[in-house]
């Protein structure tokens, strides 16, 4: 958006900006709305409306900021005045707009003008003062002398600044956007909500080592690790519990590297294993170094997405074409659409199959029941564990 | 705010009686350090409007009385608008919200009593812990302190293996690589570094420092995601932010809190691309991290929100506040669903934490205890005793084997249940009960006697 705004305030080929008048008051560098629609459907050769619609977006995020009506972020297609917004207040400087700036900006509109704050502002004053009183001499003292420096400067000016606080202020207020959009979202019932809670607990019950104890001990009970070394990444017999909660969920099998391990090696029986692979490969994606994201999504158009590749797969045709346009211009999450279309038929499709298959009913029965460690030191007996109390070597 | 902290320092700290009357350490203490350095760039940047204002100048005629006026009518119409549009709002929530959490949970079997032992107590850190958090291994955590060390131990057989001394003290977050390869950290100092933790020994760790997230105010919480390669933040500037290790570059920031940010934790979800995030307003926002929009926001606690955490499933989130309170909210009926709290526990809670199948809550709270829910039925299962000052941390182990919580008694504790049932005693092996039957017999005959 920047670098619109920068044309536009290029002296030559840019806005043509005079001095606009606000009713008697003359603003010096303003521009109508009128010009502004015409400079933009000028410069980038677009229709009326999306010039409009840009124009919109420039002042509702604060670039332009207009003089007539402040509090309404609209840009109006007539001779209404606006004015750029300097650099300093851009959101992208990411200034941020903290409470202490914001109890300064008050504390002047209180001392200016002595209770004419509104009721909302009023309420944020006391908030504020009670939230940072420690610091609220600084505020009062910052306030004046901002107050004392305006007061020196002349009406035009002043005018121009208070637009300019107000509309940065505007934009930093909690958004009533975020809270139509809050009004529009679908809800799901409390009832069904909260059955879900219950299944969730009963189905992992068993697997909660807190609540249930766990096989062969519990190692930081029993000073035992066998517990973690039957569960380590890569074993040759898997524990049966293990096995079990790849059924709970296609993410629970993912994620255990064993059964991301088992579900490939059943795929490549059923010849789409391309389907995991793409996956995978569009997770280091999302999940890897910028530096390498070109890179990667190269290799994956080339081994997976481009006609004739090596292994193709199969997505429905609208995705394919976002995707293969997104590519052009590549970004971390250029593959999403494509990955969550894979994601989801491997879930319906292969996932079910394999839970059904008879790799996996195998390794459910070939998987390991540890035998609990039968505790051979009455508890009591057994001491607590401290770390040496020196502290720790500098390294 | 309550009374005025003294400024953070590498001293012992005050006395308990002390540390138990002031809350909300983070904000005050820290704000008060940080305005101090602001003072002075403040004047600076202040100047720099002026000139920009003087390039522009003009007579002055006067109008702005009517201008004011008008300015003054469409802000008490904004006014109104966003009060209606939040009543609306509330009312809808309420429409689905047909049953209540334990009235659900009626069928489902009580917990009875759970005891909590503590099973490794770690020593070492010289100042109060602040933050700490798990390795994908189980049995590896890194812990942070106030007086700027952050320690890497194994906490199964309690070892040290690596320690840093960060150049600013409180520091306030610390995470894990989930390749347990490197830790990150960052408090007072508005950076986020991630430290490469090596295998010799002898190496200098702090050489390899890379400095990542820059903040303009301290640094709350941080989390890495499900790689090396990235990294979420939360300031006390009021922004989450998301940041790429390799090079330090932004790549999505989250503005919305409407004050200091304390806490954030990222969902466990199939498309993995949320996280939630509570702060100073009494707000709970869930974004997404990759438009930056705050998708969700819940504001129902009466305080400062200090900790949050992800249920299991992903589909709510537990919330605990310094209102003495546990909250859990619902994803999809986009409401509070249960409130976890007793009227004799007065004192903020300062971590939450589900057990594996998050039957389980987890709380550590400002009077010295650990309290233990039951999600379902809303009611306290377990107290646990032991720490010597107020629970600053609180997070349970990657396979739900136990809990750590880090405390500003200088200690961390892991602690598990105790699970001397009376199945296990019938499952012992005849001689073993025989033996234990002696020593109880001999034990209580000493006490007579």
């Amino acid at each position: 958006m920047e670098k619109v705004i920068v044309a536009m305030q290029d002296p030559d080929m840019g806005m043509k900006m005079r001095n606009q008048r606000l009713l008697i008051t003359v603003i010096p560098h303003a521009m109508t709305g009128h010009d502004i629609i015409t400079w933009l459907i000028q410069k980038y050769c677009i229709s009326e409306e999306e010039a409009l619609h840009l124009g919109n977006l420039l002042v509702k995020y604060g670039y332009i900021y207009p003089l007539k009506e402040p509090r309404s972020l609209v840009l109006r297609r007539d001779e209404s005045p606006y004015r750029f917004q300097t650099p300093y207040f851009w959101t992208s400087t990411q200034w941020p707009a903290t409470e202490l700036d914001y109890a300064i900006y008050l504390a002047k509109k209180n001392i200016r003008k002595q209770g004419e704050l509104m009721e909302y502002e009023k309420e944020r004053y006391s908030l504020l003062h009670k939230r940072i009183n420690h610091t609220w001499d600084f505020v009062v003292m910052q306030a004046r002398e901002q107050l004392r420096a305006s007061k020196q400067r002349r009406k035009a000016d002043r005018i121009v600044l208070e637009c300019q606080e107000q509309a940065y202020w505007l934009i930093n207020r909690p958004a009533i956007e975020a809270c139509q959009r809050a009004l529009g979202r679908n809800r799901v019932k409390s009832s069904n909500c909260l059955e879900g809670f219950l299944k969730h607990s009963e189905q992992y019950q068993n697997h909660d080592p807190i609540m249930q104890g766990c096989l062969p001990s519990n190692p930081w009970i029993s000073d035992d690790a066998a517990h973690w070394t039957m569960n380590a990444d890569v074993v040759p017999v898997p524990t049966r519990l293990r096995v079990e909660r790849w059924s709970f969920s296609f993410m629970e099998l993912l994620s255990d590297t064993m059964g991301r391990k088992e579900f490939m090696t059943y795929l490549e029986k059923e010849f789409s294993a391309e389907n995991l692979c793409f996956w995978q490969a569009c997770e280091e994606i999302r999940h890897g170094e910028n530096s390498r994201i070109s890179e990667k999504v190269n290799e994956i158009y080339k081994n997976f997405l481009a006609p004739g590749a090596a292994r193709w797969v199969n997505i429905d045709s609208k995705t394919m074409y976002k995707t293969l346009e997104g590519i052009k211009r590549p970004h971390r999450f250029v593959m999403d659409d494509a990955q969550m279309h894979i994601y989801f038929l491997m879930k319906k499709d292969s996932y079910p199959r394999y839970l059904k298959s008879d790799l996996y009913k195998n390794m459910l029965a070939k998987a390991i029941v540890p035998q609990e460690t039968k505790k051979s030191v009455f508890p009591f007996m057994r001491r607590q564990r401290h770390s040496s109390p020196s502290p720790a070597q500098l390294l | 705010m309550q009374d005025p902290l003294p400024p953070p320092s590498s001293s012992s700290s005050a006395s308990p009686a002390c540390d138990v009357i002031t809350s909300a350490v983070h904000s005050a203490s820290c704000l008060s350090a940080v305005d101090r350095r602001r003072t002075n760039t403040y004047t600076h940047t202040h100047t720099h409007i002026h000139t920009h204002i003087y390039l522009y100048m003009r007579p002055p005629p006067g109008a702005m009385a009517t201008q004011e006026l008008q300015i003054n009518e469409s802000l008490a119409h904004l006014k109104t608008e966003s009060e209606s549009l939040k009543t609306k709002l509330e009312e809808e929530r309420a429409k689905l919200h047909d049953v209540e959490l334990h009235q659900v949970a009626e069928k489902v079997e009580g917990l009875g009593q759970f005891v909590m032992k503590t099973r490794r107590t770690l020593k070492g850190h010289g100042n109060k812990v602040l933050c700490m958090d798990w390795c994908k291994d189980k049995r590896r955590i890194v812990s942070s302190s106030q007086d700027g060390k952050v320690i890497v131990w194994d906490a199964f057989t309690t070892n040290k293996e690596h320690a840093v001394t960060m150049p600013c003290t409180w520091v306030m977050a610390c995470a894990y690589a989930p390749s347990g390869c490197a830790v990150a950290c960052g408090g007072l100092d508005n950076k986020c570094s991630v430290y490469p933790l090596s295998l010799d020994k002898n190496e200098n760790l702090a050489a390899k420092k890379k400095s990542v997230a820059m903040h303009t105010n301290y640094l709350s919480a941080c989390s890495f995601t499900n790689s090396d390669m990235q990294i979420l933040t939360s300031s006390g500037d009021g922004t989450c932010a998301l940041w790429d290790v390799e090079s330090g570059q932004l790549l999505q920031s989250f503005h919305g809190h409407a004050a200091d940010v304390l806490c954030l934790d990222l969902a466990p979800s199939e498309t993995g691309n949320t996280f939630v995030s509570g702060g100073c307003d009494k707000k709970a926002n869930v974004w997404d991290m990759r438009s930056g929009q705050c998708i969700q926001s819940f504001e129902t606690h009466e305080s400062d929100i200090n900790s949050v955490r992800y249920y299991p499933s992903g589909d709510a989130f537990a919330s605990g506040s310094d209102d003495a309170t546990c909250r859990l909210y619902d994803l999809r009926a986009d409401r509070e669903v249960a409130i976890y709290s007793k009227e004799s526990i007065i004192f903020g809670v300062s971590s939450v934490d589900f057990s594996l199948s998050g039957r389980l809550l987890f709380g550590g709270y400002n009077d010295y205890t650990i309290n233990v829910w039951d999600v379902l039925k809303g009611t306290r299962v377990s107290i646990l005793f032991g720490h010597e000052n107020r629970v600053s941390t609180l997070r349970v182990s990657p396979d739900g084997t136990a809990f750590c919580t880090g405390s500003w008694d200088h200690t961390l504790r892991v602690s598990s249940s105790f699970s001397f049932s009376l199945f296990s005693v019938i499952s012992l092996s005849p001689e073993v009960l025989l033996t234990h039957c002696v020593f109880f017999f001999f034990f209580f005959l000493q006490i007579w006697a």
